[in-house]
């Protein structure tokens, strides 16, 4: 992973809340064996509508998303992340996220900072009184800055650690080995294995 | 550790204890063993990828067990996959598990089915244990008194290379259900009602503990529904505590314990409750007693009313974020504030999915339709979640039931819970669905979805509108109370 430490581009006045893994991206396009090529899969319902946000010529190379509460809802797939990627995010800022969406964007060098919500609508006036507008947001400080505002914002101390040295987390606990195979020595016999496979002489 | 000095703890905090490998420091996540990783076609190829990348081996193919279902059609399954991007995924699935040595149950198996409807089935989820799975549903096993959750797939590989994960702390919420459901409400009921009131963020950060005597009172099938849509509240997890109930449907199951392990298993199994005096970060309280057949009318799942009620409107939120989402979802539902909730007319009814596709959900069901035709102009489709529940409900004669009633008796899968597979609604389609997700498009592009349990399923298929067991003329079990028509 690359390491990560601020980010300045175009910032995109998200207005919505509660926006689910489904709509970020649709089941259908889960369907690709590898983890880049899901930039046209992105909100992939809404840009059928000329109108939506990003499908203004303002936003275009947008690298920070601003939305509403909840982003990130539902599904897991990590795609939702590779998707925001893939079509140029690195960031994206909400009061609330799902915790799995959020756990997955740390694993793949997406800034998921969250901002009170008040915060969040001081930003969305700015971006919208001039749509295109550039804004930064800052790692290392932990802070977002719009023109002349500048405030803080939340990220797990770990994750944000992980992403400044663009840490691999399966090395980090490879580190552990020993007690990893410690652990499994003290696991009890009656955990369930899958292995042998063990058939029952007919149907129940 | 001296029992009686140390203090009490809640179900979710033994377990975690239990599988700690490292303590973190300084902020640092704690590393946890996971006990079974259960794999499907969608969230596992990059993750294999990652570890040929890496040249790791997958550390415990013995905690492992993949099946196909997301992807799989439910008609013609002996015959080749037809899009060519499903087959690729579930080609990739195969040669990945053979590649790496994975035991799979594939299309055709009689294993073969939900990943959350096959753990459970084999014996393999009990209480306990640690589960993951690269799907958000994993809350499903946490019925048994385990610690259960989905995860990306980043970390999928994380546990194939490490069978571990690092992971923060969960606080802890009680949802306290007491009381008694009335026949025709169920578990889908008490869930629904959950989201609707914590709404789909109320759960972030939290795993949650369904407890009261409402809870104790369901089978594990229910529990399982439950525990399931945790997820859909925002909680990464859902648990039950384990007692005689999970003891019985887990003994002899082809991967329970058996003899002293059997024995050491249940001593300890025993000890996993919540202790008196535990304090919880949350607490909520539903009085069972006062639930009705539950459905959703807009667009994320907490978007619920009774289905006694009217459609919400706008006006009925002081949120504006709520108020936004009610005048979006209600555009995208084509449905007006104050129109009965009875009033709305459905094309198709969809039986099935991990939130609801086990035998006692397709009994229910059945127990509805029987003897009965449904709806003219209606589709309804019924898919267990499992080649084995299929096998089941065939041996109890439940499929000709479903046949005889008129609807599509499928084989195993996630079927039309998403649009995945050939299982979708059309543009504009309105569905009253067993399934767990309302998204905009989840069950097909420009499909609409109402959440409902199987019984609501079962008299929405007859009536051709929403409707619950309580508003059919036909005797069952399920008429309705007299206070409740007053």
């Amino acid at each position: 992973m690359d390491k990560i430490s601020s980010v300045t581009g175009v910032g995109v006045p998200f207005r919505r809340s509660n926006v689910d893994t489904d709509q970020i991206i649709p089941a259908v396009f889960l369907k690709r064996v590898t983890k880049t090529g899901f930039d046209d899969a992105l909100f992939h319902g809404w840009r059928q509508d000329p109108g939506f946000i990003l499908n203004q010529p303002a936003y275009q190379g947008a690298r920070i998303l601003v939305a509403g509460p909840d982003f990130g809802t539902g599904s897991s797939r990590e795609h939702a992340v590779w998707a925001l990627r893939d079509f140029g995010f690195d960031v994206v800022l909400s009061p609330r996220f799902a915790d799995i969406f959020r756990g997955n964007s740390g694993k793949q060098g997406l800034v998921a900072g969250q901002v009170p919500e008040s915060d969040i609508e001081r930003i969305w006036a700015l971006l919208e009184e001039e749509p295109g507008r550039e804004m930064t947001v800052d790692l290392e400080s932990q802070t977002v800055t719009v023109g002349a505002l500048s405030i803080g914002f939340d990220i797990d101390a770990y994750t944000r650690w992980r992403l400044l040295e663009g840490l691999d987390d399966i090395a980090l606990t490879l580190r552990n080995e020993q007690a990893i195979s410690e652990f499994e020595s003290r696991r009890e016999r009656w955990r369930p294995r899958t292995l042998p496979v063990r058939q029952s002489a007919g149907a129940e | 550790m001296n029992s009686a000095t140390q203090k009490p703890r809640t179900l979710a905090e033994k377990v975690w204890d239990d599988h700690v490998v490292v303590k973190g420091e300084n902020g640092e996540p704690d590393l946890i063993y996971i006990d079974l990783h259960l794999v499907h076609e969608v969230t596992s190829p990059q993750a294999f990828d990652g570890l040929r990348v890496a040249e790791r081996p997958l550390r415990r193919l013995d905690l492992t067990i993949a099946t196909e279902d997301h992807n799989t059609p439910t008609l013609n399954i002996d015959r080749v996959i037809a899009d060519p991007t499903s087959r690729l995924q579930i080609d990739t699935l195969r040669r990945n598990a053979e590649e790496f040595g994975v035991r799979i149950h594939s299309l055709g198996d009689k294993e073969q089915g939900i990943v959350h409807v096959v753990g459970p089935q084999l014996g393999l989820t009990m209480p306990g244990i640690t589960v993951v799975c690269g799907d958000s549903h994993t809350s499903t096993h946490g019925a048994f008194g385990s610690m259960a959750f989905g995860i990306g797939t980043s970390e999928v590989e994380h546990v194939m290379a490490t069978q571990t994960l690092p992971l923060k702390p969960f606080k802890t919420m009680a949802i306290n259900v007491d009381g008694t459901l009335r026949p025709g409400v169920t578990a889908k009921d008490i869930i629904l009602a959950v989201i609707a009131r914590i709404g789909t963020g109320g759960g972030q950060g939290y795993v949650l503990e369904y407890r009261g005597s409402a809870i104790r009172a369901l089978s594990m099938d229910g529990r399982m529904t439950i525990c399931n849509m945790s997820i859909e509240a925002g909680a990464r997890a859902g648990m039950v505590a384990p007692d005689q109930i999970t003891f019985d449907y887990v003994e002899g199951r082809d991967h329970a314990p058996t003899g002293q392990d059997w024995e050491d298993a249940v001593a300890y199994w025993k000890t996993l409750p919540t202790d008196e005096g535990a304090v919880f970060d949350a607490e909520i309280f539903i009085d069972a007693d006062e639930l009705e057949p539950f459905v959703t009318w807009g667009t994320n799942p907490g978007q619920g009313v009774s289905l006694s009620q009217p459609v919400p409107g706008p006006d009925d939120f002081d949120d504006p974020h709520e108020k936004v989402a009610a005048e979006r979802a209600l555009q995208y539902m084509d449905l007006v504030a104050g129109t009965p909730m009875k009033d709305i007319r459905v094309d198709a009814v969809f039986m099935g999915s991990c939130t609801n596709s086990r035998i006692e959900d397709l009994r229910a069901f059945a127990s509805i339709i029987k003897g009965q035709r449904k709806a003219d102009g209606v589709r309804v489709m019924v898919v267990p979640g499992s080649a084995r529940v299929r096998l089941e409900a065939e041996a109890e004669g439940l499929d000709q039931i479903i046949k005889d009633f008129g609807a599509e008796w499928r084989f195993a899968g996630c079927s039309m819970c998403l649009g995945m597979n050939p299982d979708q609604l059309a543009p504009g389609e309105r569905c009253a669905s067993t399934s767990n997700r309302n998204f905009e498009g989840r069950q097909g592009k420009g499909g609409r979805t109402h959440l409902v349990s199987p019984l609501v399923a079962a008299a929405t298929a007859i009536r051709g509108t929403l409707s619950s067991p309580w508003d059919l003329s036909i005797d069952t079990a399920f008429a309705p109370t007299e206070e409740v028509q007053a």
